[in-house]
């Protein structure tokens, strides 16, 4: 195959390939199938080899053969060439094998092209400030091997690059009025694929032995609230996820049937904040127990439990109210209390025998004050319990004595339902970390916790936190003091020492205002954004409007600023330039073809009393200009100063 | 006023103004062409003159080779002229039994080829040849060409009848090429009544010692150009290559040859340094038969030399 030479790409050229394609490419390594990030890391290293050599690129059959391995093995992985996880795969892929065709400028145009696009697919996996500032640099590499392919061998590393960062600099005013002018649709900056959303961390809807401790060991932040008054204590903080009721001897489950419409009493004056929510694919918004006051299209379902009418598979923000203090279905149907008094026959013999011999007699209260005795007494609160046998709740409760909350709650409720109380398990998450410096209290994944709920004649429902009597300091304090150094939590969540949490503080308030303002920027917020600006109720033909001449504006002011720059480089021209706009008010106007000596000619000839002042100013330019003399232009000064 | 400007420019005496003035008295009403044909010899370049029979041509050349006092030699161009006519032949001397060769007519300082494209390609190409190489090759051997060597070459327009057009690979041998045009009504009234200045020219005595020119061409080669004046001939090269009224573009050796020419033309003007206006003098004479008219595909036209510089903007 042949290349006519004036579209051949210059061996010094590639190179600049080769970093656009590894910067686009290697943060996909982060999560795409190992076998893939090998694959196109050995085929870079193999063109990066051929390049070095100077060898013979592989034949295009080769290449095709590889392509279809590639996407061979990409259809066996994701069972799909589409979609986002598959689709960024073919884009790696192709990008890596691209280099190993690079022979005309052309081809090189095709990988700078692909580059440009692989740079977006990183935010469709992350839109975090590192992310952030990692493609703004492959950006400007990007770009600056866009400079070098155009401008040829001749042009240094250094003014590609001072090339393409004045570019890039240049396209910010665009980039800032496109962000806060260009009509928005309600959902994420980033709209994703279906298969985006597979491998959420969150809570579950169902709980069995181990699944919250599992959850526990991730730092991942589950939301962030910011309370309009003062913080409440934090033993108060429980987020209320589902409620199970259901119990099969190993899960617990949430009951699907209807519910009526809860009744609830609030006894405390409410308290108001904002949530801003991670993404967990699930519907409910986790919000503070008890739930007074709802955003739209969320609702309270029969065991209070407020949920947001579709799953939540992108940061969301809502306000919300609740009140601390409160009475819950004081009085409740007898199916419901039927459904929380239901064991699984033949299970758990011993717990049962043990709650029947406690209900002889005694009131609820009493049962329960018994039930925390006994775990405060013996009991151990860890993220490693021993495995559990059939009858889990027995093995827990009379040989292990070890367990996290799951355990307790379980436990808990059985012995309840054994005594003749209903009861059931409430999922969510309990406290959180309050961030001095900008005031959010952030709730990790590790904040996860179960807790247990009973019904009590003239009082409802309420809540009892078993894990509370085990370790008292998890609900206080936190998990990282309840549990033993060596446990296996999270370094972020178990470093204690102050000039870390300082730090860990500050990154999270930033990551928070970037999420808050820049990622969280809605059609609601840019309605606020118009209005203040004085467009009130702007539809998307204003919004086009104020657009196209936002944009208008800044191609002026660029063009103004390049135009006024220019005469700047050179004194001699511009004294040039300000003779001939003297001449221009005397009305001789000279066209730019026109030489200096066609100028003078013209003064003579239009304005005779002029030429005695100009033909000095034509001279000194000249020589200024066209000589070699280093001084004429304190003289060309000189003689334009004359003009006036 | 023009004078000051040129004394303000660095202005010193100008060696050849003798040269134009006693040229111009011969060729009435030629000014322009007179200069630029000398400004062409003086960047030493070779000269095209193309113009109807009758029109002084060979005058001007004989005037010049008369005044730069070079020596001087004619070949009048037939369809039967062949190239060892040009070049020169070895003959057989009985008495010293060897062969001697008879150098040719191009074997002077300044060559006349009148009607050149009156003779065939082939003995064409060895006048064209020793231009461009300064030597010639005859019968194996090697000789060098006297310098200063210059070929003033004349030719009718192409369209005449037993012609053979010179290829544009050769015309483009030529530095600058002129067309004399007829004089205007004083020059021809003079012309009329002084009769024929043929014969004038016989009488013209040498403005110029023999090897005194060589001198005087590396002085106008080290003219200086500046950068501003580099740009400006560089934006009208670039200029010809997308300009639709023309077929192709100027060669990099056209805007070698557009530069030496301006270099000359300053020299002549007495000015240490280039202008603009000298690349604007000079474009017509260097760029038209270099460029092919994009309408009939005869020289560039005269009118659009014109408006490619009013497309290109002074720098």
């Amino acid at each position: 195959m042949s290349t006519p030479a004036r579209d051949a790409l210059d061996r010094h050229a590639t190179p600049w390939l080769f970093a656009t394609a590894l910067a686009t490419t290697a943060p996909h390594a982060l999560h795409q199938p190992t076998w893939l990030s090998a694959l196109s890391g050995a085929v870079l290293l193999w063109a990066a080899w051929l390049w070095w050599k100077d060898r013979r690129l592989p034949g295009r059959w080769l290449i095709v053969l590889m392509v279809a391995g590639g996407c061979a093995g990409i259809l066996l992985e994701f069972r799909s060439l589409f979609g986002r996880d598959a689709g960024v795969a073919m884009l790696v892929m192709f990008m890596s094998m691209k280099l190993l065709e690079v022979r005309s400028r052309r081809d090189g145009m095709v990988a700078i092209t692909l580059g440009y696009f692989l740079l977006l697919t990183h935010y469709l996996y992350s839109q975090s400030i590192p992310t952030g500032l990692w493609l703004l640099a492959t950006m400007w590499l990007v770009t600056a091997t866009l400079v070098r392919l155009q401008g040829g061998p001749a042009s240094p590393p250094r003014d590609s690059l001072r090339h393409a960062g004045v570019l890039c600099l240049q396209a910010i005013p665009f980039m800032l009025v496109l962000y806060l002018l260009f009509p928005r649709i309600s959902g994420p900056l980033w709209g994703l694929p279906l298969d985006a959303h597979s491998g959420k961390t969150g809570l579950s809807e169902t709980m069995s032995p181990g699944s919250i401790a599992e959850l526990v060991q991730s730092a991942d932040i589950a939301f962030r609230v910011r309370f309009d008054g003062p913080l409440p204590p934090k033993q108060k903080l429980y987020w209320r996820g589902p409620v199970m009721e259901q119990f099969d001897g190993i899960t617990w489950q949430p009951y699907k049937g209807r519910y009526r419409t809860p009744q609830l009493a609030p006894v405390s004056p409410p308290v108001s904040y904002e949530t801003t929510l991670e993404a967990h694919g699930q519907r409910w918004l986790l919000a503070l127990d008890a739930p007074t006051g709802l955003p739209a299209e969320t609702s309270l379902n029969g065991t209070l439990t407020a949920a947001s009418r579709e799953a939540i598979n992108e940061r969301r923000r809502f306000r919300l109210s609740a009140s601390l203090d409160y009475r819950f279905n004081t009085s409740e149907e007898a199916a419901v209390l039927r459904r929380n008094l239901a064991l699984p026959a033949e299970r758990n013999p011993r717990t049962r025998q043990l709650a029947r011999e406690w209900q002889a007699g005694n009131p609820p209260e009493a049962i329960i004050a018994k039930a925390l005795t006994l775990f405060a007494s013996e009991f151990t609160y860890t993220l490693r319990p021993p495995l559990l046998g059939r009858d889990g709740v027995d093995d827990f409760l009379f040989n292990g004595k070890r367990g996290f909350c799951e355990h307790y709650a379980a436990a808990f409720v059985v012995l309840m339902r054994g005594a003749g109380i209903p009861a059931r398990i409430v999922g969510g998450y309990q406290g959180g970390e309050f961030n001095p410096l900008d005031g959010y209290l952030v709730v990790r994944q590790s904040d996860a916790h179960a807790w247990a709920e009973v019904w009590l004649e003239g009082r409802g429902w309420v809540r009892v936190d078993p894990t509370a009597a085990v370790s008292p300091s998890r609900i206080e304090t936190g998990i990282a003091d309840a549990l033993d150094l060596g446990e296996p939590l999270p370094a972020l969540i178990q470093w204690r020492a102050d000039w870390v949490r300082t730090l860990r503080y500050r990154w999270e308030a930033i990551n928070n205002a970037w999420n808050q303002n820049i990622l969280g920027y809605d059609p609601l917020r840019q309605r606020e954004l118009l209005a203040r600006l004085g467009l009130p109720d702007a539809d998307w033909r204003s919004l086009a409007t104020a657009l196209g001449l936002a944009c208008s504006l800044i191609v002026a002011g660029l063009m103004a600023w390049a135009l006024y720059r220019r005469p700047e480089r050179d004194p001699v021209v511009r004294l040039w330039q300000q003779a001939l706009r003297h001449l221009a008010r005397r009305k001789v106007d000279c066209a730019p073809w026109e030489t200096p000596l066609d100028v003078a000619r013209r003064v003579r000839e239009q304005c005779p009393e002029l030429a005695v002042t100009f033909q000095p100013v034509v001279d000194a330019y000249l020589v200024a200009r066209y000589g070699k003399s280093d001084q004429a232009l304190k003289t060309l000064r000189d003689a334009v100063a004359q003009l006036r | 006023m023009l004078k000051s400007t040129l004394s303000a420019l660095g202005g010193r005496p100008r060696a050849l103004d003798g040269v134009l003035e006693q040229a111009g008295q011969i060729i009435l009403g030629k000014d322009h062409e007179i200069r630029l044909a000398v400004a062409c010899l003086l960047a030493n370049g070779h000269l095209l003159i193309e113009d109807l029979p009758g029109m002084g041509k060979t005058t001007l050349a004989h005037t010049l080779a008369r005044l730069l006092g070079l020596q001087f030699s004619r070949i009048q161009f037939t369809s039967d002229l062949l190239p060892a006519d040009i070049t020169g032949v070895s003959i057989f001397e009985r008495d010293k039994s060897e062969f001697r060769f008879l150098p040719g007519p191009v074997f002077a300082q300044l060559v006349l080829a009148d009607e050149i494209n009156r003779a065939t390609p082939k003995t064409q190409s060895a006048l064209l040849e020793a231009m461009e190489e300064g030597q010639v090759t005859a019968e194996g051997q090697t000789r060098l060409l006297p310098t200063p060597f210059f070929v003033i070459a004349t030719q009718n327009p192409a369209h005449q009848i037993g012609t053979f057009p010179l290829p544009e690979s050769q015309l483009d041998r030529f530095l600058m090429r002129l067309e004399l045009g007829y004089p205007d009504r004083t020059a021809e009234r003079a012309l009329l009544s002084a009769g024929g200045q043929r014969a004038r020219v016989e009488q013209l005595s040498p403005m110029l010692l023999a090897n005194e020119l060589p001198g005087l061409q590396s002085e106008a080669a080290a003219i200086h150009a500046a950068g501003p004046l580099i740009d400006y001939v560089q934006a009208l090269v670039e200029a010809t290559r997308h300009n639709p009224a023309f077929q192709h573009g100027l060669s990099p050796r056209a805007g070698l040859a557009l530069l030496a020419a301006a270099r000359a033309w300053a020299w002549l003007a007495g000015r240490d340094m280039v202008l603009p206006d000298d690349v604007q003098a000079v474009l017509p004479a260097v760029a038209r038969h270099r460029l092919r008219s994009a309408q009939g595909g005869g020289y560039a036209l005269a009118e659009d030399i014109a408006a490619l510089m009013r497309s290109v903007a002074i720098p």
